[in-house]
């Protein structure tokens, strides 16, 4: 079992390399997304037209429209700058969040310990969607309330891992003989913990990315999170869950746009693990 | 009883103090008057006075919490700013229902999952495998709710096989498509682990002895293997359980079941805060309970769990 990671590795694997294609069109749409609907799909997301209402997917709509005459093409389009958003800014805070926490709890050791452990558990015994509910609850509903409610139930996942790892780590012989030489405790940290953590924790988050987006396309099925009428896939279906029987596009399609984009992230976040976690056989 | 499980259940009572401080900061967080939002705007003036005296609103904060966790003890857990309800009557109202289509939807992953996970790791490498691992990236990648709905769309609205919504007096029926709705992200994961799990069991040497007695293949895998494969299955259906209760929220609202869940959205979309921090806080204490009688079976059951923690 090699560990490292290389582009010939990723070639090797389709499934892989066809979940990257996928993520790499799916950014490279949002971060167009307005240039993409005015000139390539020529609709406004928010524009309604009362004189295509449930018009299924053909050539001048090619999703179709929704219960409102809106494209639903430009509104998954416009609801991936979302969906990508949350989720990359919820990995990020989380992640950034945990690693502190984390290190300082398998560091320091002792009472520091304590109080952190008992902190993550208390978090972690929270069913995560119901506390994500909670939080987003108390907060005016919008893009910020998703991102700090979905870090706020995630980070205590990625503190407990680093601080398993941290607590490895610092047994390792290296670690020790720098702090012989009167390194301080935030060199040992981040010069020599830190690093030699980094693959599991891409690991990690690359396994939760997919996660984050789900729950953010559930918050806002369920009415919290990013507010209409800017589209958002999950209020794209709930929006449209009436008309189900009529005009299914409205909600297979958005639907189909979560499963894609979570499905492909999970996909590299699989392959990932099998590179980089020695702890894995696959 | 051994020390062990004394010292689990002694582990439970800061878990939940811990539960109680986070959902009494999100009071705090509220906007407004967190007595009001917690008991409801109709409420009698004796109630609030009552709650008011409880938790006094007017002592610095860690009393009031002190307060506040009185008032759960006694099984207060404030009113609904709608019905005028008391929360806690309701949720005892609500929660057999979720706790029912639960238990059908851990039936269906459990056995669904096993099953699965068997067949791919006994034709592993095969076209069997390769559906199997489909099923199981997509289990865990769809959203529940877009699986619900297509569901419904498929086997209730064209093939007219199943009711579509509804709980129907308890009818069998109407429990088919919300139990397969929220137990697939389960037998995902319970599949995932079965079918490495068995691949070990299928390389121990007591399956090579039992090949080489000339016991036929189905005995071998469904006698021997299976059953020492099983540990690690079951240890992810009982981490699972919890995680039930987020499908839950999301499940019922589709197919208008009447449980926990679908009563914490009508709290959302009416901002209804008592109703939806009740459900937190019961969802939370229910989760945290089921972790600690699943670690204390396992306890009992596997011998190996008690000799190490006897260490």
């Amino acid at each position: 079992m090699t560990s490292g990671l290389s582009l010939a590795d990723l070639a090797m694997n389709k499934l892989a390399l066809a979940a990257v294609l996928v993520l790499f069109l799916l950014v490279l749409a949002a971060l167009t997304g307005p240039l993409l609907n005015r000139y390539i799909i020529k609709h406004d997301p928010l524009a309604m037209d009362l004189d295509s209402l449930h018009v299924p997917p053909g050539r001048d709509h090619l999703l179709g429209t929704d219960g409102k005459g809106r494209d639903v093409l430009a509104r998954i389009v416009s609801g991936s700058r979302i969906s990508l958003a949350v989720g990359a800014a919820a990995t990020g805070l989380s992640l950034g969040i945990g690693v502190l926490f984390g290190l300082a709890a398998g560091y320091y050791g002792g009472r520091v310990d304590l109080v952190l452990t008992q902190l993550f558990d208390v978090l972690l015994a929270f069913p995560s969607l119901l506390l994500a509910i909670g939080i987003s609850a108390v907060m005016p509903p919008g893009l910020g309330s998703a991102m700090l409610a979905i870090t706020l139930v995630s980070w205590a996942g990625f503190a407990r891992l680093v601080r398993g790892i941290t607590l490895s780590l610092k047994e390792q012989t290296y670690v020790e003989a720098s702090r012989a030489l009167g390194a301080s405790s935030a060199r040992v940290l981040f010069r020599h913990i830190l690093p030699n953590a980094l693959p599991l924790l891409l690991v990690a988050a690359s396994l939760r990315v997919g996660g984050f987006i789900l729950m953010e396309s559930s918050l806002s099925f369920l009415g919290l999170g990013v507010q209409p009428p800017t589209p958002t896939w999950g209020s794209m279906i709930s929006l449209n869950r009436a008309y189900i029987n009529s005009s299914p596009w409205m909600v297979i399609f958005p639907g189909l746009a979560i499963s894609i984009t979570v499905i492909a992230c999970n996909a590299v976040g699989d392959f990932l693990r099998d590179r980089l976690d020695p702890r894995f056989q696959p | 009883m051994g020390p062990f499980i004394v010292k689990r259940i002694l582990l439970f009572i800061p878990t939940l103090l811990g539960i109680t401080l986070v959902t009494f900061l999100l009071l705090q967080a509220l906007p407004g008057d967190p007595v009001q939002s917690m008991a409801g705007e109709r409420t009698n003036p004796e109630t609030l006075a009552r709650i008011r005296a409880e938790i006094g609103v007017d002592r610095p904060l860690p009393l009031q919490y002190l307060g506040y966790l009185r008032l759960i003890v006694q099984g207060e857990l404030g009113r609904s700013l709608y019905t005028n309800r008391r929360v806690s009557d309701d949720l005892s109202e609500k929660f057999p229902n979720t706790l029912r289509l639960a238990l059908a939807a851990v039936v269906f992953a459990s056995l669904g999952g096993i099953t699965l996970g068997t067949l791919s790791a006994v034709n592993r490498g095969r076209a069997l495998d390769r559906i199997s691992s489909v099923i199981s990236v997509g289990g865990i990648s769809l959203p529940v709710f877009w699986l619900g709905l297509t569901l419904m769309l498929l086997f209730a609205l064209h093939l007219r096989w199943l009711p579509p919504s509804g709980m129907g007096g308890g009818g069998v029926a109407y429990l088919v498509l919300p139990a397969v709705t929220l137990g697939t992200y389960s037998l995902a994961s319970i599949a995932r682990v079965s079918r490495s799990s068995m691949i070990e069991s299928l390389s121990q040497p007591y399956v090579a002895t039992a090949r080489a007695k000339g016991l036929p293949e189905r005995t071998v895998v469904l006698k021997h293997a299976l059953k020492n494969s099983l540990i690690p299955v079951v240890t992810v259906i009982g981490l699972d359980l919890g995680s039930y209760l987020n499908g839950a929220v999301l499940t019922e609202t589709i197919f208008g079941w009447d449980g926990l869940g679908r009563y914490a959205l009508d709290g959302i979309l009416k901002r209804d805060y008592p109703v939806i921090m009740g459900v937190v806080l019961f969802g939370a204490v229910v989760f945290v309970a089921m972790n600690l009688l699943v670690d204390i079976s396992y306890h009992l059951i596997d011998p190996r769990v008690r000799i190490r923690s006897a260490e």
